[in-house]
């Protein structure tokens, strides 16, 4: 092992040029893998941090006209029951129209507490003007209606319920979601003025859930264990849906995008891999003399091939080290220089050392595999067929 | 004296479609610490009896006994470690390692065995490098030395593990009349010292005529045979 160690060593460096460019040639290899790999699940991350960030994971909801007024009670035994949910926050919600003078826009009227809701919707972050509504009536709408009811901050409107009835409330800042449809669409308001303007008790219609960071893909078996609580409470079973099973395009979207960067990254392997196993091979026949000296000193066999081996392992090695540099390097100065006029990066990145360990150790591996075959040939090398042919 | 080689009956044939015929039922037996040389025409078939016996080809029929032990039975492990222990070899073509030292090239039997390199042994490759006077390039890349320098590395090697046969196939063809004088002479010192059995091939009369023994090979079969009288 040591003396094919040796050999291997004292070959690579006696072609020295041929050598580095073995290297620069894996290192680009894995580099572009480490790129494209921390890209892609940058851009896949930053668009599920789009869709489904500021918004319910899991919700649990009871069917329309129906409500839960034991909600605190189901939320502190969720909390306690089901692990992976960061927070849980109850929310009632009153369809209706908002008038002023003569304009009048249909809205969504959201009740919140604010205390938890915060945390999945970052309320505070998208005031635009105004500030948040702290007592009942107070509400605070999407830029949106601005221009459809010609309003301003601190202006009175009147939110009708159908069927049920009309209540004066106060616009007290405006918020931007940059989401068209909820900006046009939303009212924000306590929990308090919902259910007054419902007129009904301290109940919610549903409650809203974010997943903790790392188990969003796991939101179809964390809904699942949500689920059975209600069965195990003989609650009637609200109905509990998760952001996966609503977002099936994006899904599909991000799953092609994983497909289609892996088969990036194989095709780069494959090309590494062929271009190693035939830099190796030729390596083998232009240190065949060699080989054939070795042999006629009496070198085993198996040591003559595990030169060979060693040459692959080390260009693997340098290679991977190389190219985990290069690509580190390449990610850092796309997300140092290429900026939006906000001073983030054009393309987020999402740099994983699973990922790059990975990424590394496929091409060392690859390395090893394509010099599998120059080592055989060194193996089976004739001896005589090197003195001969002098 | 006792043999450590011996052919019996060796024939060999090149090729399959269109065969060659080279060596005809040679039997052939060298006794150990004998200094022999073998002669004869360019084709005759010399370096193919010598690549024989040193175990570097097989022939198409016949037995090689070295060391009492017919190479037939032996695994290419063993007849690997059998070279490496037992013969030594210099070949026409210097063959040394260019990525290695001169030092480094005479080392290398000795690291093949896989046998830790003591002070002793160092000392030992420096001395093979002193009796063929090459102290002071010895750390010179072999790539970097002159032919004679070269072939007297090759020397040095082919001794480093004591081997009891040393083959050597015109390990002067392309030295000056001067330096093939100086390492014939060597290669006599070294015979009388460790006892070494040589087999050379030459085309040199002058220097085949300083042998114990001359064997001429003719159209693959022994055409002479003479040992002189006060070896
Ligand atoms: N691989 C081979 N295939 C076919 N014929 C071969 C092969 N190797 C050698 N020969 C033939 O065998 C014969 C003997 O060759 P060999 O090399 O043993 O001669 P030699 O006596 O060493 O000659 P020289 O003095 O020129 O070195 C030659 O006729 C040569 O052409
Ligand atoms: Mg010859």
């Amino acid at each position: 092992m040591k003396l094919a160690f040796s050999i291997a060593v004292r070959f690579l460096k006696s072609g020295k040029i041929q050598t580095w460019f073995i290297i620069l040639g894996i290192a680009i290899g894995v580099s572009v893998q480490v790129f494209i790999g921390s890209l892609i699940s940058g851009l896949q991350k930053s668009l599920v941090d789009k869709t489904i960030g500021n918004s319910s994971q899991i919700t649990i909801t009871v069917p329309s006209g129906e409500y839960m007024d034991d909600y605190s009670q189901i939320i502190s035994n969720l909390s306690s029951n089901v692990e992976g949910i960061e927070v849980y926050t109850p929310t009632i919600t009153a369809r209706g129209t908002l008038l002023e003078g003569t304009d009048t826009s249909p809205v969504v009227m959201r009740g919140f507490t604010f205390e938890t809701a915060n945390q999945i919707y970052n309320f505070e972050e998208k005031i635009t003007e105004g500030r948040m509504p702290n007592s009942i009536n107070e509400i605070v709408l999407g830029i949106g209606f601005k221009e459809s009811l010609n309003i301003e901050l601190n202006d009175q409107l009147t939110f009708d319920v159908p069927t049920i009835g009309t209540t004066n409330v106060i616009v007290v800042g405006f918020f931007d979601f940059k989401v068209q449809a909820i900006n046009t669409a939303w009212a924000i308001t306590t929990l308090n003025t919902v259910q007054t303007a419902l007129g009904v008790g301290d109940v919610v219609d549903s409650i809203e859930s974010q997943i903790e960071d790392g188990l969003i893909f796991d939101a179809v078996e964390i809904a699942a264990l949500v689920q059975t609580q209600f069965v195990n409470n003989g609650e009637g079973s609200p109905e509990v849906s998760n952001w996966i099973d609503n977002n099936e395009e994006l899904l599909s979207g991000l799953q092609g995008q994983s497909i289609s960067s892996i088969m990036i990254q194989v095709f780069v392997m494959i090309s590494v891999v062929l271009a190693i196993a035939s830099v190796l091979a030729i390596i083998v026949m232009q240190k065949s003399r060699q080989i054939g000296i070795l042999k006629a000193m009496g070198i085993q066999n198996l040591d003559a091939s595990l030169i060979f081996l060693f040459e692959g392992l080390i260009l693997g090695l340098l290679g991977a080290i190389f190219g985990v540099a290069l690509g580190l390097g390449l990610s850092y100065s796309f997300t140092t220089f290429a900026l939006k006029a906000d001073g983030t990066p054009v393309v987020p990145l999402f740099i994983d050392p699973g990922f790059i360990a990975l990424s590394a150790a496929i091409a060392v591996t690859a390395a090893l595999g394509a010099s599998l075959i120059p080592a055989r040939k060194s193996s089976k090398l004739s001896v005589i067929e090197v003195i001969r042919n002098a | 004296m006792p043999n450590v080689m011996e052919l019996k009956e060796i024939t060999k044939i090149y090729g399959t479609k269109i065969q060659t015929q080279v060596l005809f039922g040679i039997n052939l037996a060298f006794e150990e610490g004998s200094f022999n040389s073998i002669i004869g025409q360019s084709g005759s078939g010399k370096s193919t009896l010598l690549n024989i016996l040193g175990s570097l080809d097989r022939p198409t029929a016949g037995d090689i006994i070295i060391n009492g032990k017919n190479t037939k039975s032996l695994s290419s492990k063993e007849l690997s470690d059998l070279r490496n222990e037992s013969i030594g070899f210099i070949f026409q073509f210097h063959y040394l390692l260019p990525e290695f030292t001169a030092l480094e090239n005479v080392l290398m039997p000795y690291r093949i065995s896989k046998k830790p390199i003591t002070k002793e042994v160092l000392d030992y490759a420096n001395e093979l490098l002193d009796i063929v006077g090459l102290t002071k390039v010895k750390n010179n890349l072999a790539i970097n030395m002159s032919g004679g320098q070269q072939q007297r590395v090759a020397i040095a090697r082919s001794l480093m593990n004591n081997p009891k046969i040393i083959l050597a196939d015109e390990p002067t063809g392309n030295l000056d009349s001067d330096s093939t004088e100086q390492v014939y002479e060597l290669l006599r010192k070294i015979n009388h010292q460790f006892g070494t059995t040589f087999i050379i091939i030459t085309h040199d009369r002058h220097i085949a005529e300083k042998a114990d023994r001359i064997v001429e090979i003719k159209d693959g079969r022994i055409n002479l045979d003479i040992t002189k009288a006060n070896a």
